[in-house]
């Protein structure tokens, strides 16, 4: 405990830091647009219904249901939205955190581990704002509430950790070998379609069935799933999916980034 | 008592002959045995020690070693081999404006720069007023930062740095900023402050400027300490090095005065 001392005294110093970072961020973000903030809520709005208009018509027969629950095919693509949004944006701003940050590490001493933390900071703050978007859908729909829905935070508190750890492993990896950046944007475009977003896990292939445990995303998107539309308390192997991805990418992440952390400023 | 102290300090660049940052060419070349560096040291094995209270200047030629030195003490460089410890609070004013962003306006930038420096919003707003007095900016507060002239910029950077009474101020050439009024002006704060028994660490080309300000001054030379002591003893060996370099560098530095 107290090895760590220091670097609780550190990040204590610089919490304001990371406080104004994230303001900036949304200032700069939506200075000179009219609705403002008003976006972080339209835009998930907005892009779902156009997937909703699309893959409506794809599949004639959307079914989402699970036993003899009926689930709304736009409530069951904007939870999915919401939790594949929170990771895409937040690992991929993470991910060019410190190369961006370029002329600040070069000037002046600060934790370099503020810069992925307060991008993955910054999109749970518009995660937030994209669960108002949610909440219309949910009273749009008239989609029954369950008491579990009151956990719906905890997903999103396990996948800001997931998060964190994925984004400095992406930061620091970066900072040495550009091409990370062009290859992550496939890679998050192709968890995209192996996550459950659109489609429902049980149109899936048998050989598709054995891979998607191995997706982290596929066990947020149905905790999610299940505390905000289904009411079940997820299951014990989706606690483990989520927890496990999250602790070894948190510890895996921290050594590496503190491992290379002093050369970044010889690359950046 | 010792403020900074550089115990053997070396610092080693690799200089790529061809800078490798792609995946393929660094498996490429790994695989070759041709991923090589052509060593570089900027400071081997340098020591030095500033008391507090210490007004010590660094001055050498270009690419002696002196702004790495300078980082080193900051923090921003890890040493390859030695340390560097420093107590107490630091100030770096090693580039002014460091985290500075250009879309922001003034009163923004001040509360971000200060979060920058690890200060307290709260100490910010108490000396809010003593920073934009000292500044003279107060009417182009709510201004972006992108419409400031580079000299505006750096008066809000200085006014920011030296708002607090740090123990360790460490300083690369940034009293050549802004019109020489707001030049004198900055002298006088750095004055104040070393009254104030804050310990400085300052590198200059000006050796006008040392000399006025310095009670101790270290002469680098390509990457090592060439000789050290006081300001008179180090500053006259230095100008011998070019008599008439020296004697211009003087008039040109008068001259902005």
């Amino acid at each position: 405990m107290s090895k760590l001392k220091p670097y609780i005294q550190d990040f204590w110093r610089y919490r304001h830091l990371l406080h104004n970072l994230i303001s900036r961020d949304i200032k700069v973000k939506y200075r000179r647009s009219v609705l403002g903030i008003l976006w972080s809520v339209l835009n998930p709005l907005l892009m779902m219904i156009v997937l909703y208009v699309v893959f409506s018509q794809i599949f004639h027969n959307i079914q989402m249901n699970r036993g003899d629950m009926q689930v709304n095919f736009a409530v069951y693509l904007l939870t999915g939205q919401v939790v594949y949004n929170f990771f895409a944006e937040a690992t991929q701003t993470a991910m060019s955190s410190v190369l961006g940050s370029a002329p600040l590490i070069r000037k002046v001493y600060i934790p370099k581990y503020i810069f992925p933390l307060e991008k993955v900071a910054f999109s749970f703050v518009n995660t937030l704002f994209s669960l108002i978007a949610l909440v219309l859908v949910l009273i749009a729909t008239k989609t029954p509430l369950h008491p579990t829905v009151l956990l719906f935070w905890v997903p999103l508190v396990i996948l800001f950790v997931f998060n964190f750890g994925v984004g400095l492993i992406l930061a620091a990896a970066t900072v040495f070998f550009r091409d990370i950046m062009h290859l992550y944007g496939v890679l998050v475009t192709a968890l995209m379609y192996l996550t459950p977003i659109i489609y429902d896990v049980s149109i899936l292939p048998e050989w598709a069935l054995k891979i998607i445990p191995f997706n982290p995303l596929y066990w947020f998107v149905s905790m999610f799933r299940d505390l905000v539309v289904y009411g079940n308390m997820p299951k014990l192997n989706a606690w483990i999916g989520t927890g496990l991805s999250a602790i070894v990418a948190l510890v895996f992440g921290l050594v590496l980034f503190k491992k290379t952390q002093d050369r970044f400023v010889l690359y950046i | 008592m010792s403020m900074i102290e550089v115990r053997d300090v070396s610092m080693r660049f690799n200089m790529a002959k061809e800078r490798v940052d792609n995946l393929k060419e660094f498996f490429i070349k790994k695989a070759k045995g041709t991923l090589k560096f052509e060593e570089f040291y900027a400071l081997r094995g340098v020591s030095l020690t500033v008391e507090r209270g210490d007004v010590y200047g660094l001055i050498g030629l270009n690419g002696s070693g002196k702004s790495t030195l300078l980082k080193i003490v900051a923090g921003v460089l890890k040493p390859t081999t030695g340390t560097a410890v420093v107590r107490g609070t630091i100030a770096p004013l090693i580039e002014l404006g460091a985290g500075f962003d250009m879309d922001l306006t003034a009163r923004e930038n001040i509360y971000l720069n200060g979060a920058v420096l690890g200060l307290e919003p709260s100490f910010i707003n108490e000396k809010f007023d003593e920073i934009v007095e000292f500044s003279e900016l107060r009417e182009f507060l709510d201004v972006p930062l992108k419409n400031y002239s580079s000299g505006m910029v750096a008066r809000i950077a200085f006014a920011i740095a030296t708002v607090t009474r740090p123990d360790v101020l460490i300083a690369d050439e940034i009293l050549s900023v802004g019109d020489f009024l707001f030049q004198k002006k900055c002298e006088q704060r750095m004055r104040e402050l070393m009254s104030g028994g804050t310990t400085v660490l300052i590198v200059s080309h000006s050796i006008s400027q040392i000399e006025r300000l310095c009670n101790k001054v270290a002469w680098l030379d390509h990457g090592k300490i060439k000789l050290d002591g006081t300001v008179s003893e180090v500053c006259e060996a230095y100008k011998q090095l070019d008599p008439a370099a020296a004697a211009e560098q003087e008039e040109r530095t008068d001259k902005h005065e």
